[in-house]
């Protein structure tokens, strides 16, 4: 095949897509004809590549060029430039920041550089509407040689000696939970995927199901296989309209393939997989809620036991798992239990989607092997603290975690290491905060999110959350007392021992950790009315320094409420009665005289 | 179209492998030959592309891997066509007028063996990747 000599392979995620990679396909598209290569060159379109921050991306291989922040007007010059006089075009190369050289290489680029792919290793290099991709890549073979040449007790056990665990929060080993719903006799039994994914931020496990939505329906059918279901429902919230499509047409070509449907690969075997839309709320992603939800039911969580294994949808034997815990399943079985578990750590194997946000140079989506460190994380593979400033925290395991400090930096990141530390691994949301970051705002703003999401059903989360957002609140605004600090711990611990689901169970975490972590900051704000980090508004005071002040009446003129007085070449005065805190005299004054205390 | 077996899908597959043998190889470039063509308009005009897609050809036929791209004027337009033969971990070697028999031959002995062969232009630049 001498036709194909390049590719260019263009993110075709959710985040490139909003920032018009379809309107660069097209040129792109437009250009090659235009210049009679298309017989030479291919353009795909694919899933994230996960360096989100400088997007739309695009790589061109087999040289490997990364072109980044690339517009629909620049296909032009890609097509002159690359493909026709074959010299990268420097312009769009990836820049590194701390030397300012052009790296054209996409694997020497610092962020792709500890990252390993397993669950995302066909985002970004596959086209996910295309099942002949997929197969090319070892794709269904894990299905193939598991319905003619293993049992489903031999599958288990190799998922089990894998060490895998459930990437959707809990960290249950993922064999076990198979083997436990194998394990229950019943005439119907169902697999179920979590794809509600509701912590905010996070979006692995739909740039999974975008870049490689074959992966989770080779994985779904394995498990029913194992488990003795031929059912299967992915629960996915409605927001997700491209991956939703992806699934479908996934769904179709896998249907057309017989590698769905009934006596897969002449094996006796039937599966077939459904679709089911969430509203998108956060309790959902809850498994006894999640199936509720699929019931036609509130989507309420009730108490476990029993486990959706022993009695789930409609009261039958359900295995719930996550997007990403399924799309390591086919990888462990072409690649043997062994090879996955030399991956990671003592007690956690493998590797962990995070959606590295916040203060950090490149945010993005990142896959690490388990145990390395938040350092390495943050400093290496997120490029550090933007614009030089310092690290302060960092905020793992979403609404459900807690904040991790720079004392936390070089622990190995995995399930137990976080706990032990007072976060969580959660699904895998990472937010790094700077010095500009009040960590009681922090905590509130967590906190307003469990009040949105709860359900309602027991009392201590319903209004005991209401309680500490009250008081976190009266903190922020210079109200607070030590007394309340006592009271938010206090609180927090009875919210955590007394609320059914993993919701109120967790939701106080963001404050425990954060009082313990930022005891002073607290202390400030109660004792001495002041937010070291300068971001409680009511706690802010601007003022002028009467010696720095020339008296050019810039303030003056620019105060939107007239807060300002005085006159020309006489220092000026800001009346702390009428003064809104917008800080736009601060921003305006050319002489440094307007301090904020 | 319906896979029956095992034995079909492993046929679909290296079927369709060749779709993405190109970024299977990107992948894992430092591993493997890789052939440059200088194909700027000297180049072209001289036959480049005609002997880029030779090169394809002739690895294809012998089962080799190998990454063939092009690349911009190598500075040698008075020996066109050119092409840079890099070898996993060894400097990179130029050719200058390059036929279909010197295709031939490159493959033969210095991507087969390692052997160099007649034809090579003394290389007078370094490249700066960073
Ligand atoms: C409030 C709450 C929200 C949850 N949200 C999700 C979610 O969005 N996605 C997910 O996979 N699991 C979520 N879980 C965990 C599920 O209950 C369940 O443990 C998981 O889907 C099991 O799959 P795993 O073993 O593969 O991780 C959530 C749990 C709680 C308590
Ligand atoms: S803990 Fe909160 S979210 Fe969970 S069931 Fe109770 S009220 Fe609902
Ligand atoms: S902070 Fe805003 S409202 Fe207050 S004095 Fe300055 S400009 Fe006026």
């Amino acid at each position: 095949m001498a036709e194909n000599k390049t590719h260019i392979l263009v993110c075709g995620g959710t985040g490139c897509l909003a920032s018009q990679a379809d309107k660069i396909i097209e040129n792109l598209k437009t250009e090659i004809e235009a210049n009679d290569l298309e017989n030479d060159v291919r353009v795909i379109s694919t899933g994230c590549f996960g360096f989100c921050e400088k997007g739309p991306v695009i790589k061109v291989v087999p040289d490997n060029t990364f072109y980044t922040s690339v517009k629909p007007s620049d296909a032009a010059d890609i097509v002159q430039e690359h493909l026709i006089k074959g010299r990268p075009l420097q312009r769009l190369l990836y820049k590194n920041p701390k030397n300012n050289y052009h790296v054209s290489d996409s694997s020497k680029i610092d962020f792709y550089k500890k990252q390993v792919r397993i669950a995302l290793r066909n985002c970004g290099f596959i086209d996910p509407e295309n099942i002949d991709e997929y197969i090319a890549r070892d794709g269904y073979a894990a299905l193939g040689t598991s319905l003619s040449e293993y049992t489903p007790e031999e599958v288990i056990d190799t998922i089990k000696k894998s060490g895998l665990r459930g990437r959707g929060g809990g960290g249950f080993p993922t064999g076990l939970k198979w083997e436990i719903t194998r394990n229950v006799e019943n005439d119907q039994k169902y697999v179920v995927c979590n794809a509600d994914e509701g912590d905010p931020g996070a979006f692995m496990d739909r740039s999974i199901l975008e870049g490689d939505p074959h992966s989770v329906i080779e994985a779904m059918a394995i498990c029913g296989y194992c488990i003795g279901a031929d059912k299967g429902l992915v629960y996915i919230r409605a927001e997700y309209p491209l991956a939703i499509n992806r699934l479908k047409t996934a769904l179709t070509q896998a249907r057309e393939y017989g590698l769905l449907g009934e006596d897969i690969l002449g094996s006796n075997f039937s599966f077939d997989i459904e679709l089911r839309y969430g509203a998108g709320a956060f309790v959902c992603g809850e498994e006894t809620a999640l199936i509720h939800s699929m019931e036609g039911l509130r989507g309420e969580p009730t108490f476990k036991p029993p486990f959706p294994s022993v009695s789930g949808y409609f009261g039958k034997p359900t295995n719930v798992n996550n997007v990403e815990t399924f799309a390591n399943i086919p990888v462990i079985i072409n690649k043997g239990a062994e090879w996955f578990s030399s991956i990671g750590n003592e007690n956690s194997k493998g590797t962990k989607v995070f959606a590295l946000a916040g203060k950090v140079n490149n945010v993005g989506l990142i896959e690490v092997p388990m145990g390395i460190t938040l350092r390495e994380v943050i400093f290496d593979i997120g490029g550090g603290i933007r614009d030089g400033k310092k690290f302060k925290a960092v905020q793992t395991g979403g609404p459900s975690g807690g904040c991790l400090t720079d004392k936390e930096l070089d622990i190995p990141i995995d399930y137990d290491n976080l706990i032990k530390a007072g976060s969580m691994m959660g699904s895998g949301g990472m937010i790094v905060m700077d010095e500009d970051d009040c960590m009681v705002s922090i905590a509130k703003f967590y906190l307003e999110f469990t009040l949105d999401e709860s359900c309602g059903k027991c009392t201590p989360c319903r209004i005991g959350n209401k309680r500490l957002h009250e008081i976190l609140d009266k903190i922020t605004q210079g109200k607070g007392t030590v007394e309340d600090l006592e009271r938010l711990s206090l609180l927090s611990n009875v919210i955590k021992d007394s609320s059914l689901c993993g919701l109120g169970q967790t939701s106080p975490n963001p404050v425990l950790s954060t009082l313990k972590n930022f005891n002073e900051e607290y202390m400030a704000h109660v004792t001495e009315g002041k937010c070291p980090a300068g971001q409680c508004k009511d706690l802010l005071k601007y003022e002028i320094d009467a010696e720095m002040c020339t008296g050019c009446t810039l303030c003056f003129r620019n105060c939107p409420v007239g807060a300002i007085t005085g006159e020309r070449k006489q220092p000026h005065y800001i009346n702390q009665s009428l003064c809104i805190k917008c800080g736009v005299c601060f921003q305006k004054c050319k002489f440094k005289a307007i301090n904020i205390i | 179209m319906k896979v029956k077996s095992l034995a079909d899908l492993k046929k679909i597959k290296s079927d369709v492998q060749q779709k993405i043998k190109l970024r299977e190889q990107g992948a894992n470039a430092e591993n493997i030959v890789q052939i440059k063509v200088a194909m700027a308009t000297c180049g072209i005009a001289s036959g480049a592309k005609e002997i880029m897609n030779f090169i394809i050809e002739e690895l294809d036929f012998r089962g080799l891997d190998g990454i063939v791209t092009q690349t911009g004027c190598m500075g040698y337009c008075y020996a066109e066509p050119t092409i840079e033969v890099v070898l996993p971990g060894k400097e990179p070697v130029v050719y200058g007028f390059v036929t279909r028999d010197k295709v031939m031959e490159i493959i033969d002995k210095h991507v087969m063996k390692g052997e160099l062969v007649d034809g090579i232009i003394p290389v007078s630049y370094k490249t700066i990747d960073e």
